[in-house]
């Protein structure tokens, strides 16, 4: 048990969440609210890639990135909507922001090979991290079994990300 | 002349009867992420029907390129198989999703 909670918490953290690490379990508003973010973050991170990237495969990913990321937020915009819940803003969604927000500007810097190498390494760091608060925080947390659904397909599509990220971040090397 | 016509086209007919009488449509579905059945055994003739249950856009597409099917979110695509062989095809989305489709003559 213990060990369990400190992993969740350590995953929690990885993503940035003060609030979150300090043990509360999130509610199935502010779960929704960290799951949509983490999200329109990741379109957001692959819009700047499809203006940017110059490599292929890396484009392509990116363009994965946005159809598959906005097919989900869809569905999430579509749940609450019908469970007639608001979303929550939270202090994890709020750091999930300000990082990505750092992120873009730190890869803006970056051109041509720098900024294909940066964004790929980014998005299976990304996809890692947002992957594991899922299976150890957000996913147990959530009482609603269609949200929990949800972050169940969420989750199984992200981790194709990860691997598809890390299958193009092979490549590049 | 015009029995010259009619001729190639009642042939045509009886050639497309007999070929439809034999074919089979075979489903395959894709589910969170996944393909099935992931391995299955077709005709020079039959049609496969990709079913797409998620909200994703998927492809069924060859590894040779022989052939490249778009399955938008919700939707079925459709391939009438007319070579025999061993076809990989994968989704070009996911590359994760991967299957064998093997056609006997």
């Amino acid at each position: 048990m213990f060990v369990r909670l400190s992993a969740a918490i350590a995953a929690i953290s990885l993503l940035g969440g003060a609030a979150l690490a300090q043990g509360a379990k999130p509610t199935d508003p502010q779960i929704a609210h960290i799951a949509y973010t983490a999200g329109q973050i990741d379109i957001a991170a692959a819009k700047q890639a499809l203006s940017k990237a110059s490599n292929k495969d890396v484009k392509t990913f990116a363009q994965d990135m946005v159809r598959d990321h906005e097919a989900v937020n869809k569905q999430a915009l579509d749940l609450v909507k019908k469970l007639n819940v608001t979303p929550q803003d939270n202090d994890t969604s709020k750091t999930l922001s300000k990082n990505a927000a750092e992120k873009i500007a730190e890869l803006d810097k970056l051109n041509g090979a720098a900024f294909d190498k940066a964004y790929v390494a980014n998005e299976v760091a990304y996809h890692k991290a947002v992957n594991s608060a899922l299976e150890k925080t957000l996913i147990p947390s959530a009482n609603n079994a269609e949200l929990k659904s949800l972050l169940q397909t969420g989750l199984k599509i992200f981790q194709g990300h990860e691997q598809h990220a890390e299958h193009v971040a092979a490549e590049l090397k | 002349m015009r029995s010259g016509r009619i001729l190639p086209i009642a042939a045509a007919l009886l050639l497309g009867a007999s070929v439809s009488a034999r074919a089979a449509t075979i489903q395959i579905s894709m589910e969170n992420l996944e393909i099935m059945p992931a391995e299955a055994s077709v005709r020079v003739g039959d049609t496969i029907e990709w079913i797409n249950k998620d909200v994703l856009a998927h492809t069924a597409t060859a590894r040779n390129g022989d052939f490249d099917v778009m399955l938008p979110p919700k939707k079925t695509g459709t391939l009438v198989v007319k070579k025999a062989g061993t076809f990989e095809y994968y989704c070009r989305f996911h590359p994760n999703m991967k299957a064998t489709l093997t056609v006997a003559p």
